[in-house]
């Protein structure tokens, strides 16, 4: 009995203060710290990495919300512009003449090309537009801010410099090797290469005077040293007199002839300059000097200017960067979606109110959820394998146009959609219809007055985000052909071809143009823009109609 | 390790000593509103009611008693056959209302649920104005033509659920932000808004504090001078208190049928009394 008793009073009175209860106390509190740092660790991760990206895509995308525009002063001469006949006028002369003052008075019809160039290809029709709009302006002198065409856009923000390096690394390396082996000197004040040279009989006549390729002789001997290169660039390295140090010891002695002689070579001007430790420096080879002195002239009277590029959302596509817009893909976009939604909410809402509510629970049911949800987990790819099979091959719809891609990304929606609605469905309490069916409402009642009204925030949340996941979805639309080229957004229709956001970008990444780069970027940025809307219009729509029950 | 065993502060409750209403009640006559004959209920393969014979008498409140899944609300809720929408739920016998049968094939059961309204466990008003709750039902019944029909159909049923009073000032705001017993109370609107005959409760009053609980006590006095009343109560005084017949309900079968008085004080059936007496249940 009182063995028990201490036995009980043992098991009642645990010693919570002993050192084995201790150590499980902190043993369990670190586990609690260590899964939080795990979070946290997860966290600080995610959300550098996504930092990263926009950060990188910010910095890139940020000289395509500006361009550069030069405001030109044109005279629009009624000889060039009949006002009776303006659309066959002569802009591309109005243009030419309002350059003529940065150009030199003596400069040939190429060098005026040349800085024609500067401004973007589309001057002419820019100007016509304006005249064709204000026909008042003809025998006046207008101003027009004119776009640069991409490489000047480029020089002006600071993407492409104004002066390249002369020398390429390889040709710094060959120059290195052979100051290494000391055949480089310092001869009568000019940096020079000291070379043996075989005076090949067959190549040089004794003359007077002596003829020869001496050139070829020069670069024989120089190749002689880096037998390993195979380069031309490291012939940049004899000045253009160099032929000229072998001229004149035949001249002086013919008797080298078929000799081996040492002869001394003066560097090319930028290799003396890399002897002196200078980084050489030549203008960039994209502008031409009439080109960059053109510009000059035009930066120096103050009328290069880089605003805020409205373009970019108002134009449609263009061939060359500092005209092309976004407005194509955004409209081509919003067709498509508007396609898609117009056939996934309806149909959506159907089938996962027949299968939430009516259908029967028989195995064939289920197997249409199952693979309802299956859909969900199909690449898109396969999506535009089967818009480009059965809309366009079977039905025969015609290619690139929003309507297929709605109705391919309705097919991608549509799993989404039924999903999120049966959820909104399946969380409208089940009180509320029985409360229903209690005062006599009809089972289509019950549904339509009262379990779609409160299951609507949750439909049109699941709606919402997938249609943000059609909106960038690319695969598909490339095999039905949406990325065509887009110049105007005039004639856009659901049954004519377009572009979207994703396939511009898509497009724009694909071009070599320098202004392509940043504008791919401003696009992403745009295109992350929409996305954003989108599903804080979701979060919102959820925080605003959630019901307490 | 010592152990220190101290006194601790106790606080002393006296065990409950059970109400019972003794008063007999003068014998009334009624009309027998609703009949049961054999009815058998399952859900799936489980058979959850067998062969329940009930009469349920007009212008009287009708409770339903015993312990819990004894098959009480199942039964109530053949009554107005919101079964149907129960999946794999099957009903078999015979239901009359007015002695017509309820489950013939002409009968809809949506008229029905009409005829026959219900008010449930839990405070249900639709997410709604307090209006709008009340006058849902007339309305998709055809009984509201106009704006006028809409609000007297509403002031009368929430006056005769003794609700308008209170909320006379404010039947634009929400229904869910009324307490726990005005939301019942406005439920009980809800069901006579559509004018029924018969109103089914099911345990109306187990999510309601006491001070709710006899204000739709004292509302189901009212109604039964006018409805047919069947309520299904965990709490035998509350069975006692308002209802002139009680059926006690055990393991599926209906036990035993009778006036209150003779259900709570002098049953017939040996599980009636221990279930009564608070043996078991």
């Amino acid at each position: 009995m009182s063995e028990a008793q201490t036995i009980d009073q043992r098991a009642n009175v645990r010693d919570w203060a002993s050192d084995d209860a201790q150590r499980r106390v902190r043993r369990r509190y670190g586990a609690d710290r260590r899964l939080q740092l795990y979070g946290i660790i997860a966290i600080v991760l995610a959300i550098g990495l996504l930092g990263i990206l926009l950060a990188s895509l910010v910095v890139t995308g940020l000289p395509a919300f500006l361009q550069t525009k030069v405001n030109l002063e044109i005279y629009v001469d009624p000889t060039k512009v009949k006002p009776d006949d303006l659309a066959k006028g002569n802009f591309r002369g109005l243009v030419r003449d309002a350059l003529s003052s940065f150009v030199p008075a003596e400069a040939t019809d190429k060098q005026k090309t040349e800085v024609a160039k500067i401004l973007t290809s589309d001057a002419p029709y820019i100007v016509r537009d304006y005249v064709v709009g204000h026909p008042d302006t003809i025998g006046k002198t207008i101003t027009l801010p004119i776009a640069l065409s991409d490489p000047f856009d480029q020089l002006n923000k600071g993407v492409i410099p104004k002066e390249v390096d002369a020398l390429s690394w390889s040709q710094v390396r060959y120059f290195e090797r052979l100051r290494n082996r000391g055949v480089v000197v310092e001869e009568s004040g000019r940096t020079s290469l000291k070379l043996d040279i075989y005076i090949d009989p067959a190549k040089v006549e004794a003359g007077p005077p002596p003829t020869g390729d001496f050139a070829a002789l020069a670069r024989d001997s120089l190749q002689a040293y880096l037998p390993d290169v195979h380069d031309t660039a490291l012939f940049a390295m004899l000045a253009d007199d160099a032929p000229d140090a072998i001229a004149n010891r035949v001249a002086a002695d013919p008797a080298i002839i078929g000799k081996t002689v040492q002869i001394v070579f003066p560097v090319s001007p930028p290799f003396q300059e890399l002897a002196e430790g200078k980084t050489p420096k030549v203008p960039n080879p994209r502008f031409t000097p009439v080109q960059l002195a053109a510009f000059d002239a035009m930066a120096a009277k103050g009328l290069v200017h880089t605003p805020f590029n409205w373009e970019l959302f108002f134009n449609a596509d263009s061939r060359f960067p500092e005209r092309a817009g976004l407005a194509g893909a955004i409209t081509g976009t919003f067709l498509m979606l508007l396609v898609s939604f117009a056939l996934s909410f309806p149909i959506g809402i159907a089938a996962a109110v027949y299968l939430e509510e009516f259908a029967p629970k028989n195995r064939f049911t289920d197997l249409i959820e199952v693979n309802i949800n299956n859909l969900a987990a199909v690449p898109s790819v396969v999506f535009g394998l089967l818009g480009l099979a059965v809309f366009i091959g079977f039905f025969g719809l015609p290619r690139s146009v929003p309507l297929v891609g709605g109705m391919v990304m309705s097919l991608i929606t549509l799993p989404t959609i039924i999903i999120a609605t049966r959820a909104a469905l399946k969380a409208v309490p089940p009180s509320i219809r029985e409360a229903a069916l209690g005062v006599g409402a009809s089972k289509h009642q019950v549904m339509m007055h009262h379990v779609l009204p409160l299951a609507m925030p949750g439909i049109l949340t699941g709606t919402i985000i997938g249609m943000a996941h059609a909106l960038g979805e690319t695969a598909p639309l490339l095999l039905i052909g949406m990325n065509a080229f887009i110049p105007s957004i005039e004639s856009m229709g659901i049954l004519e071809p377009a572009t979207t956001l994703p396939t511009q970008i898509y497009s724009w990444a694909d071009s070599p143009e320098r202004g392509f780069v940043s504008r791919t970027s401003a696009a992403i940025l745009v295109l992350l823009g929409f996305l954003v809307i989108m599903n804080m219009l979701a979060v919102v729509l959820r925080h605003r109609f959630e019901r307490k029950w | 390790m010592e152990a220190k065993v101290e006194a601790r502060p106790v606080i002393r409750v006296q065990a409950p000593m059970p109400e019972r209403d003794e008063g007999v009640l003068p014998e009334e006559e009624h009309e027998i509103k609703m009949t049961a004959r054999d009815v058998n209920v399952y859900y799936g393969e489980k058979q959850a009611l067998f062969g329940v014979n009930l009469d349920i008498l007009d212008r009287s409140v009708t409770a339903l008693i015993g312990p819990s899944g004894c098959g009480k609300s199942t039964f109530l809720r053949c009554l107005d056959r919101m079964n149907d929408v129960i999946e794999g739920c099957r009903v078999t016998g015979k239901i009359t209302l007015d002695g017509e049968s309820i489950y013939a094939p002409q009968v809809d059961p949506v008229q029905l649920r009409a005829r026959v309204g219900m008010v449930f466990q839990k405070p249900n008003p639709f997410p709604k104005s307090i209006f709008e709750n009340v006058a849902y039902g007339p309305r998709i019944h055809g009984m509201i033509k106009t704006k006028a029909d809409a609000e007297e159909i509403v002031v009368n049923s929430l006056t005769k659920a003794g609700l308008f009073e209170e909320v006379k000032d404010r039947l634009n705001e929400s229904g869910t932000g009324l307490s726990g017993g005005q939301q019942q109370r406005l439920c009980i609107a809800r069901a006579i808004s559509v004018d029924p005959e018969v109103i089914l409760m099911d345990e109306p009053c187990s999510a309601l504090d006491p001070i709710a609980t006899a204000r739709i006590e004292a509302l189901m006095e009212e109604l039964k001078e006018n409805y047919c009343i069947v309520i299904v109560t965990h709490s035998m005084q509350q069975a006692a208190r308002v209802s002139q017949r009680t059926a006690f309900f055990h393991l599926g079968k209906l036990v035993e049928v009778d006036d209150t008085a003779k259900i709570f004080t002098n049953p017939t059936d040996i599980r009636t009394q221990d279930y009564v007496t608070g043996r078991f249940g």
